[in-house]
């Protein structure tokens, strides 16, 4: 065999070693939700045992999956459109018409985020009841559009700002106008970064766990709180507890792995090439 | 002018709840096994009632509890049902939060509801929520493991005795230990026994001028007792142990003794989900140098918040699932050791019942013979076994709680972590204002 | 290049670009308009709730406990300052993002080198790898506890018994490293996914000159990857480091903070005010010296971070 041969073969074997020790817990959660909840348990754990669907039945038996689903759905794309519409035309203006307070906004924009939501949930939690916004899928979609705001506006401003600055000078030359500019320009040229910037934050709000918890009840209640009312013990509830993790992050994982190779792509176009 | 369901497939998701014509109600409640019964049984409810639709909020104990009392609090009314414990119906009823209910119909009959649960339930004479199911805690052990040691069990066992009998029959090699206790900090967990334990050792919450005692020799002795027996004959990981996790322990075999809430013992019986159904033996919780206060009560209830926009609805609801015929209709439909425990003496007096759950007089009594306003050896200013019906106490069994746990844990010694948190809890008590 | 068809002039706010140097007011202008959403909301965001909350840390309000109200002073700031819980709980949130964000990045790095190498499935292998980042925390950290921690049924403990190796009691013996290492699990991915971005667009003729030269694999490493990296590093602890000192999902899910206060960072210490106590005055003080907290940090830290994003 040739050294490059023994090299890549070695390679292999450590890379898929990796791979297979952080995708583990994954794997056994989702391996786990097809026993029955007495071979959860066990010891030695069974890896070779005979499938059922139980564990699902009870949970879908106990809630209504679609419902939650489709919860997160709208509201992580909701908020995710949202915070791009107000967030492209921030990110423009920083990156090409830099002030002295630029950098400043932009860091503020960031320490915004770091104050723990727990911190503010009684003021906004009143607030929301007095605009008719809890339980409602606007009312979440609002929080996660703030919430991922800083993030995206920070994002896209760092693709923007790779953008040649001649391009947009002869566009400007031939008379195009802001709204030209950024339509036909600056779009096109930045749209796997949007992308991207876009995905990540699809990914964020739909994990969030805190503000749906508290901020919904049953109509705009997404996957987060689906889990929680699984995630305590009665019984033996490992079976029950990894079908219902699998469901709630199944649609999030595959969405992941479908775009991961989009979201590569357009990070290598802004911050981090 | 609400904001509410301006997105379109809200707005799609209303209308098809209006398309039923009937009125909704939102039950919160706890994911324990009796609730998950309940829920299981919407539609027998539904059927006998085509005017209501159920929307259930199932959530684990702690986040439930802290999603409705910001809610209650901040009169946000988006639940009609709340699940609740005895602990907060006092407080809740006495700052007007809870409806009162004092028209309940004749069919109820409320004096089959068992006396220190429902004096517990009510202010004033009147009830402020109705038991669902009700709880005291005893002590259930291995007859096999037992029998096999030679030990014989007393009728009231000492905590002298249990640390000898675990000694006998701790097995770590085989997956024996043996004893489990509760472990896993919070005022609803770890300190539920652990109150019953200080109760017993002597020991007391407060003083009768409000000062803190955490730090006294009774609470050294009976914590230093607690973690002692732990360390030697409990399970690994006791600190995450609450009450539903000891319970999976004990059913698939790996505790010898168990003391806990007399709730688990239907569960036990079934073969399906256990595998000590037909070696289990239950005994009176131990005691120490007092009987008084040393198996706790609990209930929980369902009430009705005054935030509530349905309020007729949610009272036909929380009488049906208190009444003697759902626990029948749970007898029929998933057996007799299931029915919600703890809260009607008929229940009790069933035939059915009393052949199924040999245990059952064993429960009643332990329930009776729990009084939380006499609870201490000396006296005390409060009210409750293993709570203190003040709102601060929350806080304050959190604070114990977790300094309990550090305990166990052997990241502190019992001594310094009493003292820790007799200084917060006094640091708590002086901020609401009990004493300077 | 674009010849709009209609006249523009009403679109025209702007001025042309030669002009800007100078027109500072102008542009400014034009920058309130663009930027006026995002900063107004953002504003909104931290100004309504962060007026609302510094108002209730002077009060004295408890949600359980309407009879407690009035003015409280500074009370409920003597209160918490005085409370050796929360300097504890800064202490466990500076170990906490500090450790999470040492295995994230040098993790992260080594494994974007790695998984840069032709290998058999290296597609797949990256699917797998990256995983994690998509999971829910909550549910994440029920896995971690229920199916490989535990001392019981957990897979680890399994292995220990099958080595001859003690039981290790994660949650209760280790609390803290537990769950820098389910936070790690987490964040490692997401390092590396920027990362691998990064280390493609090394330039390959740069390597292969550095190689002739006789560089080994270590010292192309330490000279060439990694001074172009930097800005990725750069970019990873600053996204990392947000989410990480507001971490509170999986501390709640597994430890609680506990045992005693072991695994109490800055966000459940103000949990267990605001939801355990319903103390709103005393979790407000908390919000409010997080905030102050959170700035101090953006200043002392992202600043040294965002000069690496400048170049």
């Amino acid at each position: 065999m040739n050294p490059t041969m023994t090299k890549k073969l070695l390679l292999t074997l450590l890379a898929w070693g990796i791979a297979l020790i952080v995708f583990f817990p994954i794997f056994w959660m989702i391996l786990t939700g097809f026993k029955t909840e007495g071979e959860a348990v066990a010891t030695p754990p069974s890896l070779f045992f005979e499938p059922t669907l139980a564990g699902y039945h009870t949970v879908m038996a106990r809630a209504d999956y679609l419902k939650f689903a489709l919860n997160s759905i709208v509201i992580s794309f909701g908020s995710t459109l949202l915070a791009l519409i107000v967030a492209i035309p921030a990110a423009y203006s920083m990156a090409f018409l830099p002030t002295k307070r630029t950098q400043g906004t932009l860091l503020w924009m960031l320490s915004t985020k770091m104050l723990p939501p727990v911190g503010v949930l009684m003021p906004v939690y009143l607030l929301f009841r007095d605009m008719g916004l809890l339980d409602s899928q606007l009312g979440l979609t609002i929080v996660y559009m703030l919430m991922n705001l800083p993030i995206v506006v920070w994002m896209l401003y760092t693709f923007f700002k790779d953008i040649p600055k001649d391009i947009l000078e002869a566009g400007r030359m031939d008379g195009a106008g802001t709204v030209q500019e950024v339509l036909y320009l600056l779009l096109p040229l930045t749209l796997p970064g949007i992308a991207s910037t876009g995905l990540l934050s699809v990914i964020l709000s739909w994990n969030e766990a805190f503000w749906s918890l508290n901020l919904t009840t049953s109509d705009a209640a997404p996957l987060t709180a689906f889990i929680a009312s699984f995630s305590s013990p009665e019984g033996l509830f490992w079976a029950k507890l990894s079908a219902a993790s699998t469901l709630a992050i199944a649609p999030i994982l595959i969405f992941g792995w479908m775009t991961q190779k989009q979201m590569v792509r357009g990070l290598t176009f802004g911050a981090v090439k | 002018m609400y904001l509410k369901h301006v997105l379109p497939l809200a707005g799609a998701a209303t209308l098809a709840s209006f398309a039923a014509h009937a009125e909704t109600i939102t039950v919160a409640t706890v994911n324990n096994n009796d609730m998950i019964i309940m829920q299981g049984l919407t539609d027998e409810f539904e059927k006998a009632h085509p005017d209501i639709d159920l929307e259930w909020v199932v959530l684990e104990e702690n986040v439930l509890r802290q999603r409705l009392t910001t809610d209650i609090a901040t009169d946000g009314g988006q639940f009609d049902v709340m699940t609740v414990g005895t602990y907060e119906v006092p407080i809740w009823a006495k700052q007007d939060w809870l409806v009162e209910l004092d028209d309940l119909p004749e069919s109820y009959n409320e004096d089959d509801l068992i006396k220190p649960i429902r004096d517990g339930l009510s202010q004033d004479g009147s009830l402020y929520a109705l038991p669902f199911y009700g709880e005291s805690s005893m002590m259930y052990y291995r007859t096999d493991l037992f029998e096999k040691a030679g030990i014989e069990m007393s009728d009231q066992p000492t905590w002298d005795q249990v640390q000898d009998w675990a000694s006998q029959i701790n097995d770590p090699d085989n997956d024996v230990y043996g004893i489990c206790l509760r472990g896993k900090p919070g005022w609803g967990e770890n300190m539920a026994f652990v109150s019953t334990l200080v109760n017993t050792f002597g020991g007391r919450w407060f003083d009768e001028d409000w000062h803190p005692e955490i730090n006294s020799p009774e609470w050294k002795e009976a914590v230093s007792f607690y973690v002692d027996l732990m360390n030697k004959y409990g399970p690994p990981g006791a600190t995450s142990n609450g009450f539903n996790e000891n319970q999976a322990l004990f059913s698939s075999g790996k505790c010898g003794m168990w003391v806990d809430a007399t709730s688990a013992a239907g569960k036990f019986y079934d073969a399906d989900e256990s595998q000590v159904a037909d070696k289990l033996g239950f005994a009176p919780a131990p005691i120490a140098k007092t009987p008084k206060g040393s198996n706790w009560l609990w209930s929980w209830t369902l009430a009705i918040p005054t935030s509530s926009d349905s309020k007729d609805a949610a009272k036909t609801f929380i009488t049906w699932a208190t009444s003697q015929e759902y626990i029948e209709l749970v007898g029929e439909k998933e057996g007799w050791t299931s029915v919600p425990p703890g809260t009607r003496e008929s229940t009790y007096e069933n035939p059915k019942y009393q052949e199924a759950a040999p245990f059952a007089d064993f429960v009643l009594n332990a329930i009776q013979t729990a009084d939380p306003t006499d609870s201490t050896l000396k006296p005390s200013p409060y009210i409750g076994v293993q709570t203190v019906n003040i709102p601060e106490f929350q806080s304050v069994g959190t604070q114990v709680g977790q300094m309990i746990g550090a305990a166990l844990s052997g990241e502190q010694s019992v001594d310094a972590a009493l003292d820790q948190a007799q200084r917060s809890v006094e640091r708590t008590m002086r901020q609401a204002g009990y004493y300077d | 290049m674009i010849r709009p068809h209609f006249p523009t002039r009403f679109l025209q706010w702007g001025t042309p670009m030669r002009e800007r140097t100078s027109g500072r007011t102008v542009g400014g202008f034009r920058n309130l308009f663009l930027q006026g959403p995002a900063v107004t909301l953002l504003l909104l965001w931290m100004l309504v709730p962060l007026g609302m909350t510094l108002w209730f840390s002077f009060q004295r309000y408890n949600l359980i406990n309407p009879m407690i109200s009035g003015f409280a002073g500074w009370d409920n700031y003597t209160y918490l300052l005085t409370d050796p819980a929360l300097w504890t709980a800064m202490g466990n949130t500076l170990l906490l993002v500090g450790w999470v964000l040492a295995i994230s990045v040098i993790g992260g790095t080594l494994l974007a080198v790695l998984f840069q190498q032709e290998f058999f499935g290296r597609g797949i292998a990256r699917l797998l790898v990256i995983a994690p980042f998509f999971v829910m925390p909550t549910v994440g950290a029920l896995v971690w506890k229920n199916m490989l921690m535990h001392p019981v049924n957990g897979v680890f403990a399994w292995l220990s018994n099958l080595l001859g190796l003690p039981v290790i009691d994660w949650f209760s013996s280790m609390p803290l490293t537990s769950i820098i290492i389910i936070v790690s699990w987490q964040w490692m991915p997401f390092a590396l996914l920027i990362l691998l971005t990064a280390i493609q667009s090394l330039d390959d003729d740069q390597v292969e000159a550095a190689r002739m030269d006789g560089a080994g694999p270590l010292a192309i490493f330490w000279f060439i990857t990694l001074p172009h990296l930097k800005r990725a590093i750069s970019v990873v602890i600053m996204i990392e480091m947000i989410f990480l000192l507001t971490i509170f999902a999986e501390i709640f899910v597994t430890t609680s903070g506990g045992p005693g206060l072991a695994s109490t960072n800055l966000a459940y210490f103000i949990y267990i005010r605001a939801l355990l106590d319903f103390d709103v005055g005393g979790a407000s003080a908390g919000g409010v010296i997080a905030i102050i907290l959170a700035n101090i940090v953006a200043i002392f830290l992202i600043r040294t971070v965002a000069k690496n994003l400048e170049t």
